[in-house]
């Protein structure tokens, strides 16, 4: 569902650009609403959120489908925690619908995926046990890397049970907005992903914003 | 040539966990029609290798399990193959039935009043067999949900298929790595029904025929062979 936002990017107290191939983390306290901007399009962000404040809760993918019903992700999801509360909701989305199924690329997903010689490319989960790694300090590990969404990705399941990596229906500008409903630890790798036609084989920046 | 190892019909509502070798399988009988058994897997020598139900899906395209997939570990490698499958449509993306929803759906129940056949939901069934394990909340992915089949339509909206359940579907896992199985036979969360089904498992562990060249699961797509040869190396100690 397309409903834009009402926020004005000047008055944003946090802007970042977030090149492909790198990671942003940071809290972002309740109330508080993250947007994440496809700056040039058909970009993946491949997000996880945990609660701040004890890092064993967060982001359900299970949770958040089964409880709306609907394996796809827009205005108005909110997005559950593995103790089936409400972390987030998307309060703007000019994208339509996001993808919580194809989890994230790793290197050893890309050696089936692709090719066994695909091993040494970069990829979401390394971003990922990278920043865990150099931030000890959210007290996150492999442990807690797990069902992510991929802000931007469209991932349509067909009637015969089929899934299917369509192109995408991002574009550059096109954003997603959500509040936080308690404070949340932020974790995106932006994607450096270089086998997949969906970003045209060009992983390119996003921008993050946050409003108080 | 299989051999049957070991029978056990598991009751409803019930969890349970063992190490199974590469070279064996486990051959599943939803005995009544409508039972459901969350599983998840971990590689024993390693337990932060796990079932990765988003690697499962998008490696073969597939939103449902049935025979031919593979259930892939995180580390790009095979649990299992599932190499029979008479139900066809397997889930593994709605999670369990927790605490809250099993007292919402089912009502109050307590051990004093039911005594072994007191259920757990299946949030807490999984909890229980990881904390034998030295895992916990953070170890606990996606599952697979046997005999649930779950459908979607263009808006991705889901919906529970109880008409798939059937009296005597089977599906059996051919192990191809030496894996620790942590199952439960709770309810499906988003199944209908107003009273707890109370639907046993026949768990049968069988001797599993080496894996041809021809095998069915291991060309059944492209992305299995090299998750096959994954497998090879990590024998190797790659
Ligand atoms: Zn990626």
């Amino acid at each position: 569902m397309i409903r834009e936002s009402q926020l004005n990017p000047a008055d944003a107290h946090f802007r970042d650009t977030v090149p492909a191939g790198d990671y942003f983390l940071k809290v972002l306290k309740e109330g508080e609403t993250l947007r994440i901007l496809d700056l040039e399009g058909n970009q993946a962000a491949d997000t996880l959120f945990f609660n701040a404040k004890d890092t064993a809760e967060r982001y359900s993918a299970m949770d958040t489908i089964r409880e709306q019903g609907n394996v796809f992700l827009t205005a108005g999801t909110v997005l559950r925690s593995n103790r089936n509360r409400p972390m987030l909701e998307i309060t703007a989305d000019t994208c339509g619908r996001h993808d919580t199924l194809g989890g994230a690329c790793a290197t050893e997903s890309n050696t089936v995926r692709y090719a066994l010689e695909k091993r040494c490319m970069h990829a979401c989960r390394d971003s990922w046990m990278r920043a865990v790694n150099e931030h000890e300090e959210y007290g996150l590990s492999k442990r807690d890397i797990t069902h992510n969404i991929n802000f931007f990705m469209n991932v349509p399941v067909t009637a015969e049970g089929g899934l299917t990596f369509a192109d995408g229906i991002s574009a550059p500008g096109k954003y997603v907005e959500m509040k936080a409903l308690m404070d949340i630890t932020v974790l995106i790798s932006n994607c450096p992903q270089l086998n997949n036609p969906c970003n045209g084989y060009n992983p390119t920046p996003i921008e993050v914003l946050i409003w108080h | 040539m299989t051999e049957l190892l070991y029978d056990y019909t598991m009751p409803s509502g019930a969890h349970w966990s063992f190490r199974l070798r590469r070279g064996t399988a486990l051959r599943l009988t939803d005995l009544e029609g409508g039972a459901n058994v969350g599983m998840l897997f971990y590689n024993p020598e390693e337990k932060l290798e796990r079932y990765n139900a988003p690697d499962t899906l998008k490696g073969q395209h597939t939103f449902k399990l049935t025979r031919g997939n593979c259930l892939y570990s995180d580390m790009g490698r095979v649990f299992a193959s599932i190499v029979d499958d008479s139900f066809g449509w397997h889930d593994t993306v709605c999670g369990n039935l927790d605490d809250a929803r099993l007292l919402e759906k089912y009502g109050e129940h307590n051990y004093q009043q039911y005594r072994n056949d007191w259920t757990l939901s299946g949030h807490a069934s999984f909890l229980t067999e990881l904390a034998k394990y030295g895992l916990g909340e953070r170890d606990l992915a996606a599952n697979l949900n046997l005999f649930s089949k779950v459908v979607t339509d263009d808006n991705g909206q889901l919906r529970f298929d109880a008409g798939a359940a059937r009296a005597g579907a089977q599906i059996t896992l051919r192990f191809e790595m030496d894996t620790l199985v942590v199952m439960h036979t709770c309810p499906h969360p988003l199944n209908p029904a107003s009273d707890y089904p109370r639907k046993p498992v026949r768990v049968e562990m069988l001797t599993a025929a080496p894996v041809a060249k021809d095998d069915y699961c291991l060309n059944f797509r492209p992305e299995n062979a090299r998750a096959f040869e994954n497998n090879r190396l990590y024998h190797l100690g790659l």
